[in-house]
This record gives C-alpha cells, structure tokens and sequence, in this order.
C-alpha cells in the first residue's frame, strides 16, 4: 500500500447526504473479477447528467471529494472504494462515514475522514465559488486546507498510523500467526466446521419454469 | 463485570488485546463466500503466495448473479458466468466447500448457513455482504466485510477489529394483526435513521422480538446494516435451540448439550450497560412502506408522501425534495393510493419459507391485479423445494406470479431480474436505493403480508384492505396470528 501523509489536490463538492454505495458502483459493475478499471463506474447514473459536478471542467481533474454525511452506507462492496481510487480520488471528507465504507478506504490507502458539518459547508462555499480551488489533506497535522480555512479532520490512530507507512493488514497480523494457533487449540468441539460436509439427504433440484412452459416439471401435481 | 451479549461474544473470540490503539485480533468461526466480493482476495492470496488458512470454517455459494431462470443452461450473462466459475475455480483450488447452482443447498448465503445448521449462537461469523448481519438473529456476532478483509479472514481466520459500541433497542407488547418483525425493523430504521446505528452493534429485546421466529428474527437482525450497524443480535433462547437441532451441522449428544449450556449464558446481564437505548411499543406498530430512495424514508401506510417545504432540517428537506422527485410522487399524496407495476417476494431479509406461506396464505384463490407483474423468488433451493413440497408453487402460480429459481435476484438486479427505468415495485427486500433492483427503478420496501395484499389490489395495500371475513384469510385461517409455523392445507 502507498503511504499517505499529505496530499494536495483539486476539491469536489458533492453537496448530497447518503451517498449510498449503489450510487458510488451500481450492482452492475461488480461482475468484474479484477480490482482495477472502475473509474467509468463511478457515480454512473449521475455521470449522465451534465450538471453533475464531475461533468463540469474545473472539477473533472479532483482527488479530494467533500460530501455530506453519511457517505458509503449501503453494501459492503470495497469496489466503491476502488471506483473512487481509479478515477483518482485519494480523500474523501464527510461528516459521517459507514463503517465498512471507512474500513474499506483504510484497507486501501485511500482517506476517509470526518470534518464537522460546518466546516463542510464553508469548504463547499469555497469550492463552488471558486471551482477548482485545491484542497490539502495532512495526516500528519490532522487538518484541511483550502485557502485560508484550516479545518481539524478525524480518523482514528490506528488507520492513520497504517496509513503513513503504508502497511498490509495480513502482514502485520501473519507476525502473530503463532497466537492465532494457540487460540485455535482452545476452541470447544461444538463450534462447527464446514468440512468434512453434512447435508440432508441429496435431492434433485429441476429447475423452475416460467408458467406455460412445462419443460423440468410436471403440468398437474 | 457485567457484560452484553455482544461484549460477551467478542471477549470469548480474542486472539490478541490490541496495544497502543490497535484494535483487537479476533478470531472468525465461520467465513461464508460468494461471486462477487471474492474474487480480488483470491488474487491476492495468490499474489502473495498465501493459502487459505481454514477452509474447513469456509464454505461458498452461488447467489448474486445467479439466474432464476434456465438455471441448468450456461448462464447468458459473459461477465455473470465469468464471476461464478472464478468462484467455482478459487473454491477447488483453495479445497473450499461450495454449492453451486443446481445443489440443492446453493441459495443466498445468508439463508444457506442457518439452514445447514453452521449459523449458531456464540459463533463470529463474517462475509463480503453488509447483511451478513442477519446471523445475529442466533446470538452471533455477525457482520458485513469488505474485499480486503475477506482475504485477510481467508489467509488468517481473524480480523482485527475496533471495538463496537452497543445499543439496546427494546420492543415491548404484542404486535397488531397484520404487522411483522419486518414492519418492526423499518419502524427502527424511520426513527432512528440510516446512520443512527453506525458504531454500533444493535440488540433487540423486549417480549415482541421474543415472541418472534427465529425466521422474524433473521428479517430483523438483517435490516440492522440499513440503519447503519454492522450488526445486529438476539439472545438465543428455546426458539434458537429448537430451530438448530437435527439440522446437519448442528452439534450433537454431549457436544450439544455442552454449547446448550454455554448458549444460555449468552445474554446481555440485568446490570450490563449499553451505550445508548431505543424502545418501541409493538402495538404502536403498523405496516410500514418506504417512499423515499433509503430505508429510513418510511412511514405507517395509513400516512402520506411528506410535504418538504414542512421538514424544518434543511438536509432532510433536501433529501426528501430529491427522494421525492426520483420517486415520482406528489407530495401529500397517500401512501395507499400509489399503484406499482411489480411485486417482489423474495431476498435475504424476506425469501424464506415462512414468508412464502404468509404470501400463500393470503393470495390463495385470488388473481393479482391486473397489469401487476409478481415474482416469488425463494431464498434457498432447499427453501424452494420444502414450498413446492407443500404446493406453495402452485398456489403462486395460480395466482398469476412468476415462481422461480433461488438467489438474491431483484433484490439488487445483479442477474436479468431488474426494473425497467420509471417502474415501480413493491418488494419485500433491503434497500430502496436509486437504481438498486434496476437504472431508474423505483422500490417501496414492505413486509410479505404487505406485497401480498398489493399484488391484489394493485396499490400499497395491507390486509385491512382486502375484502375478507373479519378475522380470517381467503383459506378461513384466523388472521391473528397468522401463523407461519403452519403450512398451508392443500
């Protein structure tokens, strides 16, 4: 994963509030098996409106996305996040965040942290002034700038840290591999395990058709 | 120390105290799988060059894309059936358990662990699906993952995990006639919104969720992540028991009589301390629709499509404008007035075999209205078997819906079962979201007993509406309760 300590891009102002993850990917883009090549899937319905604020020049080029609250509620899908990264977003200040949203955009460098609903809205005031107005995000200071507004972020320390040196997840917990094998030694016997499989007793399972076509069924019970 | 449910359930899984605000390592018991959120952590697995580190606590299924429909020809969708022999390929690689379109146990994943008996109290169980929530209903602690952690449960079997805040949303006294746990769980969300459970792991109490079936209680705990929890819980009692034992997993002799006993100490403590509490009168509780594009926008269906210009905070205001115009409603309009075009019975908070008999029992003899297009998806092929075994099947069918295959279908539109740009549907799934069951589709949430009733009448309708004798359904069952534990007399 890429570090992050500070970042200086073009600011978005999304003024909405639950921006759920069906609007960030609809369910249709997800069919992909890789994890690049989401950036046409971003915000899609909304793309096709010219007044969507990621249609309109000044804010085409934006790697800083300042929304309202509630952003990425919705499904666990962490193709969002992908989505937000490949069009080149690498921070996402909003009020309130979903938590798997959040969890998500840690796993993959990019930042997601709160700013109170005031300063959101003097950041949006600038940026819709002001359209291509940069925004810088300091981890390191934990603050916002745009102009002359410095504004306070929140992210918690243990992302933050992870975030600026860049660390995997699995890595760090592998380190600990041998405590995860002694926990495994203490569990009860009833806990289950899928293998080696139990069923009922096997079926045959003819498939359903629609009503006039008898084909996999009979016609009268 | 006094504890709550979910306290107790994280204590009993940590590997690893965090330290200097690291979170806790916890330890996973049950990783289910599916298409759509996998196939990146494989990758990485194989990048990496891990292994899956308990594939014997790992078991995938097909549901997201899968077809209702020809579910025995090669699926039409290039992009779909790609997905699904990426699983098919990971799995046998990986020497993962899957059941794979045609098995009799394939079926949203979240219906297939309960039914197997791998769902249990006391367990952690996680999945690369918000409404993995819905395992809460057993006493676990369940919840949604995203891609990156898939491959870290997968490559570790454990997670690590800040610590949840709790909340107890208590609902005390008896339903009315017609309203169900579904009506329940969107009355929770309409109060406290679709961020008011966010950090938290909601617990619902009270004697109306105790009087519930452990298939209520799924619909419930399911619907937790719309209110923005990760999960939701229920303390196991002899309604959890009963529905577990003798299923193939379930524990058995004196190792069920060992995790019995352990289950019954999993419930909050009479002096354990939540971070924040709710209570619901069940008797104020009346069928619920949603109006707007979340779950949160939902009213009694005795009410009325709000008037912005009336919501004093400015961003719901806003939202409701929004919701409103993408709806394509009036404001002030009554909610029963508004016709549909589709019925949807099925998903994950509603596709199992209770709802399906609830559904029967009130449609049987009748015709939907016209022009109304119903589809009964069950949740499960094993659900879909036991309804045809009962002859469900053919009282749909009668009816004039569409009964079909098993999987997630327009719960999200992922597979050829979507809504077209500007149609409306009542569907008893999760999510109302622009665009969720189809680009431009417009969805009203309902119980079952609810998208029965319109699929009758062709409006947002409940029972109240339909021309019945006073007390009972079409088949002379008594209205109250309207017993799903029963099967339909054929």
């Amino acid at each position: 994963m890429e570090k992050f300590t500070q970042h200086t891009g073009v600011g978005v102002p999304l003024r909405r509030s639950n921006v759920d993850t069906d609007q960030i990917i609809p369910a249709v883009y997800l069919k992909r098996v890789t994890r690049t090549g989401f950036e046409d899937a971003l915000f899609s319905a909304w793309r096709n409106d010219p007044a969507f604020v990621l249609n309109r020049d000044a804010y085409r080029s934006g790697s800083v996305l300042v929304t309202g609250p509630d952003f990425g509620t919705g499904s666990s899908r962490e193709h969002a996040v992908w989505a937000l990264k490949d069009y080149g977003f690498r921070a996402v200040l909003s009020p309130r965040f979903a938590d798997i949203f959040r969890g998500n955009a840690g796993k993959q460098g990019l930042v997601a942290a709160t700013v109170s609903p005031e300063d959101v809205e003097l950041i949006w005031k600038i940026l819709e002034t002001r359209p291509g107005t940069e925004v810088t995000v300091d981890l390191v200071a934990r603050t916002a700038t745009c102009e002359d507004v410095v504004v306070p972020i929140g992210i918690d320390d243990y992302t933050r840290w992870r975030l600026m040196e860049g660390l995997d997840d699995i890595g760090l917990t592998l380190q600990h591999a041998d405590e995860v094998t002694a926990f495994e030694a203490r569990r009860e016997a009833w806990r289950p395990t899928t293998l080696p499989a139990k069923h009922l007793p096997p079926v045959p399972v003819e498939p359903a058709r629609p009503v006039g076509l008898t084909l996999g069924r009979p016609p009268t019970r | 120390m006094a504890g709550t449910l979910a306290e107790k359930v994280w204590q009993a899984h940590v590997v690893r105290p965090g330290e200097n605000g690291a979170p806790d390592l916890l330890y996973i018991d049950l990783h289910l799988v599916h298409e759509v959120t996998s196939p990146q952590a494989f990758e990485g697995l194989r990048l990496a060059g891990r292994t899956v580190r308990r594939p014997d606590l790992t078991i995938a299924t097909e549901d997201h894309n899968t077809p209702t429909l020809d579910i025995d020809l090669p699926i039409a969708d290039a992009t779909s059936r790609t997905q699904i022999e990426t699983l098919r390929a990971n799995a046998a690689e990986f020497g993962i358990r899957i059941h794979s379109l045609g098995d009799a146990d394939q079926g949203i994943v979240h219906q297939v662990g309960p039914q197997l008996g791998l769902t249990m109290p006391g367990l952690t169980v996680v999945c690369g699906d918000s409404h993995t929530s819905t395992h809460g209903a057993f006493g676990a602690l369940a919840f949604g993952i995203g891609t990156s952690e898939v491959e870290h449960v997968l490559a570790t079997q454990s997670l690590p995990l800040a610590p949840f805040r709790t909340m107890a949303v208590t609902v005390e006294g008896r339903l009315p006639a017609g309203a169900t746990s579904k009506d329940i769980i969107l009355a929770v969300i309409a109060k406290i919104g679709t961020g008011g459970g966010q950090g938290y792991v909601l617990e619902y109490r009270g004697d109306a969720i105790r009087a519930l079936s452990m298939e209520a209680r799924m619909t419930i705990c399911n619907m937790s992540i719309e209110a923005g929890a990760r999960a939701g819980m229920i303390a196991p009692d002899e309604t959890t028991f009963a529905y577990l034992r003798g299923r193939p997993h379930a524990p058995q002799g004196a190792d069920w009589d060992a995790a019995v006993e352990y289950w019954r100490t999993l419930r909050s403590d009479d002096d354990a301390t939540f971070d924040a509490e709710v209570v619901l009168r069940a008797e104020d509780i009346e069928p619920y629709v949603t109006w707007g594009t979340n779950p949160g926008q939902g009213l009694p269906l005795s009410g009325t499509v709000p008037v912005p210009e009336e919501i004093a905070d400015e961003g719901a205001r806003t939202a409701a404008q929004r919701a409103i115009e993408y709806m394509g409603l009036t404001p002030g309009q009554p909610l029963r007035e508004i016709a549909v075009d589709t019925v949807f019975i099925g998903s994950c908070t509603n596709g199992r075999i209770e709802d399906l008999r609830s559904v029967a029992k009130v449609v049987r003899g009748r015709r939907k209205a016209d022009g109304v297009r119903v589809l009964v998806v069950p949740a499960s092929a094993r659900v879909r078997l036991q309804a045809e075994a009962e002859g469900l099947d053919r009282i749909f069918l009668d009816f004039g819906a569409e009964w079909r295959n098993a999987g997630c279908s327009m719960c999200l539109g992922m597979n050829p079962d979507q809504l077209a740009p500007g149609e409306r549907a009542a569907s008893t799934s999760n999510r109302n979201f622009e665009g969720r069951q189809g680009k431009g589709g417009r969805t009203h949430l309902v119980s079952p007993l609810v998208a029965a009733a319109t699929a009758i009448r062709g409006t947002l309708s409940s029972l109240a509406d339909l021309d019945l004798p006073a007390g009972t359904t079409v088949d002379g069952t008594p209205l109250t309760p309207l017993d799903p534990h029963v099967p339909v007399q054929v």
